[in-house]
């Protein structure tokens, strides 16, 4: 899916009926927030803590998703306590120190995140996957926080 | 190096061009270092999701174009709850200030990250001349 922000140019897809609103809400939040000062102009939407998250849900599971290039899943720990999420890790970055750097953008250094899940989950089957430094975390939610269909009697 | 240091998060940066780009999508600036040794120069760059199918690397008149196709990983059934990145390719050009031996460039996709090695042309190896003295 293809999401463009406020001040750049429209959504170009769209979901659910819903979501446009939902992100009409969020930019007036943010336009909000930013003109009381509580808020990076920057940065708008992050948290600011590395990795960033992306989380999206369907009836079964929950999402979660972060940008993890060049680490390894030996360098990774994920944990789950109750509703919480941890990603923590070390991102190694090897270099020769007699080479001459032109430009040095990459960085390396240790990060920890922890996000909350907005429902209960079944902690003992959350598989975590790492495929082309993309991490992919699937969290099936618990069976009383799936949504119900109602038949009439 | 300090590895000890905490990793900060940034916000990717969309590429900045005069012309836009008639593809649909977003397009960023992957964060690339670049290095060079006395034979060739390394280019890394981080992107993330990224198939090394999906890499596309040019080089014309000393002007190297990395591309890199992201394809979507969502399914249609997902909703958000939270989204604090996007999804686009990644594109960057570099020029080039350095003859490249064009038939020996290597290039290495591993866990999201593209290795470039562009080994320098014979000419532009520096050659150590002695001076004899007498």
């Amino acid at each position: 899916m293809i999401r463009r922000s406020l001040f750049r140019s429209p959504e170009t897809s769209y979901r659910n009926p819903l979501e446009n609103f939902q992100s009409l809400v969020r930019q007036m939040d943010m336009l909000s927030d930013l003109m009381s000062g509580s808020r990076n102009l920057r940065d708008p939407f992050t948290s600011g803590v590395f990795p960033l998250i992306n989380l999206t849900e369907d009836t079964d599971n929950y999402y979660a998703r972060a940008e993890l290039p060049g680490i390894e899943s030996g360098d990774l720990d994920i944990q789950i306590d109750g509703k919480n999420l941890t990603i923590s890790g070390e991102r190694n970055i090897n270099m020769d120190q007699d080479v001459k750097f032109r430009r040095r953008e990459r960085e390396s250094g240790k990060f920890s995140r922890v996000i909350s899940l907005p429902g209960e989950v079944d902690p003992d089957k959350v598989e975590a996957g790492l495929t082309n430094g993309l991490l992919n975390v699937k969290i099936p939610k618990a069976e009383a926080a799936k949504p119900k269909r109602i038949t009439i009697g | 190096m300090d590895s000890s240091k905490e990793l900060q998060a940034k916000e990717k940066q969309e590429v900045a061009s005069p012309a836009e780009y008639t593809s649909e999508g977003m397009i960023f600036t992957p964060a690339t270092d670049i290095y060079e040794t006395e034979r060739d120069i390394m280019l890394i760059a981080d992107m993330p999701g990224v198939q090394a199918d999906d890499v596309n690397i040019d080089l014309k008149n000393d002007i190297l174009t990395i591309t890199g196709d992201v394809k979507p990983w969502e399914t249609k059934e997902e909703n958000d709850v939270l989204v604090e990145f996007e999804i686009g390719s990644y594109r960057r050009q570099f020029t080039l200030s350095e003859s490249i031996d064009q038939d020996k460039i290597e290039a290495n996709m591993k866990n999201g990250v593209l290795y470039l090695n562009l080994p320098k042309a014979a000419k532009a190896v520096p050659r150590k001349i002695e001076v004899k003295s007498g």
